[in-house]
């Protein structure tokens, strides 16, 4: 079931404009800020050149969408639960899996894929030259639009499924799954970006980051289907079964205990700080390239 | 015919180069497999013992996805498409033009070459998955079965190729072929069996698939070494199959050919 990424030949852009968006001594936050909103002007610009392309890798999402949801179709023709899955709770399962890596695309994946290319030529060295965060201009110079729009498919098929089961969620219950899903954003970004910066040491970390797809598929798969080992390393170390599975639990208000709230949390901040401390050390390891 | 052998050499020389890409790729190829693989187990523990899902048994579906595994190291395309797509973007093809190798025959090689490398560097992963779940791996029912699925895969293989460097070929007529590369495996990746036997669909969609080259790209291999393509049904799959074969290397030939006239060599 993996799904091919589609970032093949998109080029970096380029940071200049981002620098022009520098106020003479704003506060941090909103100097950052500017900064952005320069990057997602970049970003706007740069789509509307390709528009019949942009429309085209929304085409191909929507198909691998279908596919993951004729996939669950077709299984529960012959079986009526998944553990104590029903077919439509498994149905919101894959809308929010699908939600919430099509977010974490639209802000990271890009990015994260670059990185290795940047590390090969030596452009890092743009990058580093500039007066901000280095991580904050090499995790988000590029905004993927198109993420956006399909993560708006995720969730209608989230409230197709809802009023399925059906469930009727509270305000607050719903605000906590949306959180939930930021947090399970930035989980697979924090990862991806560990892996990303492997290319500081092998040059060609693409192989690596292209198999981080593999992983997005057992996030949409239900977290009973799993044992053993298996369920251990995709728990406490990479927390896949709990980017969607826990947040899901909470909005359908299958939940065992509030201690999946806190390990999903938890699971959250030690992936943070792993990222942060594998970039530093790899940062170490930066020798420009032909430049 | 010599040319076409140092092809290959090179090829297999290059592909050496990313033995540990490929080693990546495999691994993390096994998750999603294994995920399934689980999948299965909790549907039919939910059945209860001695259950079947459409004639397969929990034994016969881990076979199912162990032997789709092992048919599609032998014959999946791996970076061709792109590579030859990126030749024509970038008017790497001129060469070919001019001598006297043909550029079908020499991706195939290289094509080989790929498999080749592939299967070295992954026999030792897949023989472990397959060792540690062994009770689950079938043999083929008889001799002959197996020398039908040897036939049947190497058409596979063919068809594989062929349609892939079809595809490619749109290189000459749009700027990105990528999104029209995902589209067709988005198809060939549940219409194939890549996803489940197809013996799990409805009957009607089922059968209305077989009129596609999907079934013949993995599924019809895999069916007829577990024994469950047979007699007639097996005969006419097999002609089926290298059917599709001939359309496609037809389609290969004739879209390389129009696509030479709209060739203007960039950068070559």
């Amino acid at each position: 079931m993996s799904q091919a990424p589609k970032v093949e030949s998109r080029e970096p852009g380029p940071p200049e404009s981002a620098a022009s968006a520098l106020d003479p001594r704003p506060s941090t936050l909103v100097r950052y800020l500017g900064i952005y909103a320069a990057l997602w002007k970049n970003s706007v610009t740069r789509e509307t050149m390709f528009k019949g392309n942009f429309l085209l890798w929304i085409l191909v999402e929507i198909i691998w969408f279908a596919l993951q949801l004729t996939f669950i179709g077709v299984l529960f023709l012959h079986t009526d639960t998944i553990g104590s899955w029903t077919k439509w709770q498994v149905v919101l399962l894959v809308g929010a899996s699908q939600f919430i890596q099509q977010i974490y695309q639209a802000f990271f994946l890009i990015n994260c894929v670059n990185l290795s290319e940047l590390v090969r030529t030596g452009k890092m060295d743009f990058l580093l030259l500039l007066p901000v965060n280095t991580r904050f201009v090499l995790s988000l110079r590029q905004v993927d639009l198109g993420g956006f729009v399909n993560a708006s498919f995720g969730a209608v098929v989230i409230l197709y499924a809802a009023r399925q089961i059906p469930i009727t969620p509270s305000v607050a219950t719903v605000l906590g799954f949306l959180a939930l899903c930021i947090v399970g954003v930035l989980i697979h970004y924090c990862l991806m970006f560990m892996l990303a910066t492997v290319s500081f040491w092998t040059v060609r970390a693409q192989g690596i980051v292209y198999g981080y797809y593999n992983l997005f598929n057992i996030a949409r798969l239900p977290d009973e289907a799993f044992r053993g080992v298996f369920k251990a390393v995709f728990t406490f170390v990479l927390p896949m079964l709990l980017v969607s599975n826990v947040p899901v639990r909470l909005l359908t208000d299958t939940l065992q205990s509030q201690a999946w709230l806190l390990l999903l949390l938890g699971m959250a901040g030690v992936c943070a700080l792993a990222s942060e401390w594998v970039w530093r050390i790899s940062l170490r390891r930066y020798t420009s390239a032909s430049s | 015919m010599n040319k076409y052998w140092h092809v290959i050499g090179v090829g297999v020389q290059n592909n050496l180069t990313y033995r540990f890409n490929f080693l990546a790729r495999t691994l993390f190829g096994f998750i999603p497999l294994l995920a399934v693989v689980f999948l299965w187990r909790t549907i039919f523990a939910g059945k209860g013992a001695g259950a079947t899902v459409a004639t397969f048994t929990l034994a016969q579906m881990t076979s199912y996805y162990l032997i789709v595994t092992l048919a599609d190291a032998l014959t999946a395309v791996n970076e061709d498409d792109w590579q030859i797509a990126a030749d024509i973007k970038d008017g790497n093809i001129s060469q070919f033009l001019l001598k006297p190798v043909d550029y079908l025959y020499f991706r195939f090689c290289l094509y080989l070459s790929g498999r080749l490398t592939y299967i070295t560097v992954a026999a030792l992963p897949i023989g472990l998955l397959i060792f540690s779940l062994r009770e689950y791996f079938v043999l083929p029912p008889d001799g002959l079965t197996f020398g039908l699925f040897l036939v049947s895969l190497f058409l596979t293989a063919l068809l594989q190729f062929l349609l892939s460097y079809t595809m490619a070929m749109l290189a000459f007529w749009v700027l990105e072929v990528s999104t029209f590369i995902f589209i067709l495996y988005a198809f060939e990746y549940i219409a194939s069996g890549h996803m489940f036997p197809l013996d799990i669909l409805p009957p009607a969609i089922k059968q209305a698939l077989f009129f596609t080259p999907f079934p013949y790209q993995l599924y019809f291999p895999v069916g007829v070494y577990m024994g469950k393509i047979t007699g007639t049904e097996l005969i006419r799959g097999l002609v089926m199959q290298t059917g599709w074969v001939v359309v496609a290397y037809s389609l290969a030939r004739f879209a390389w050919q129009r696509g030479l006239r709209k060739y203007s060599a960039v950068g070559g």
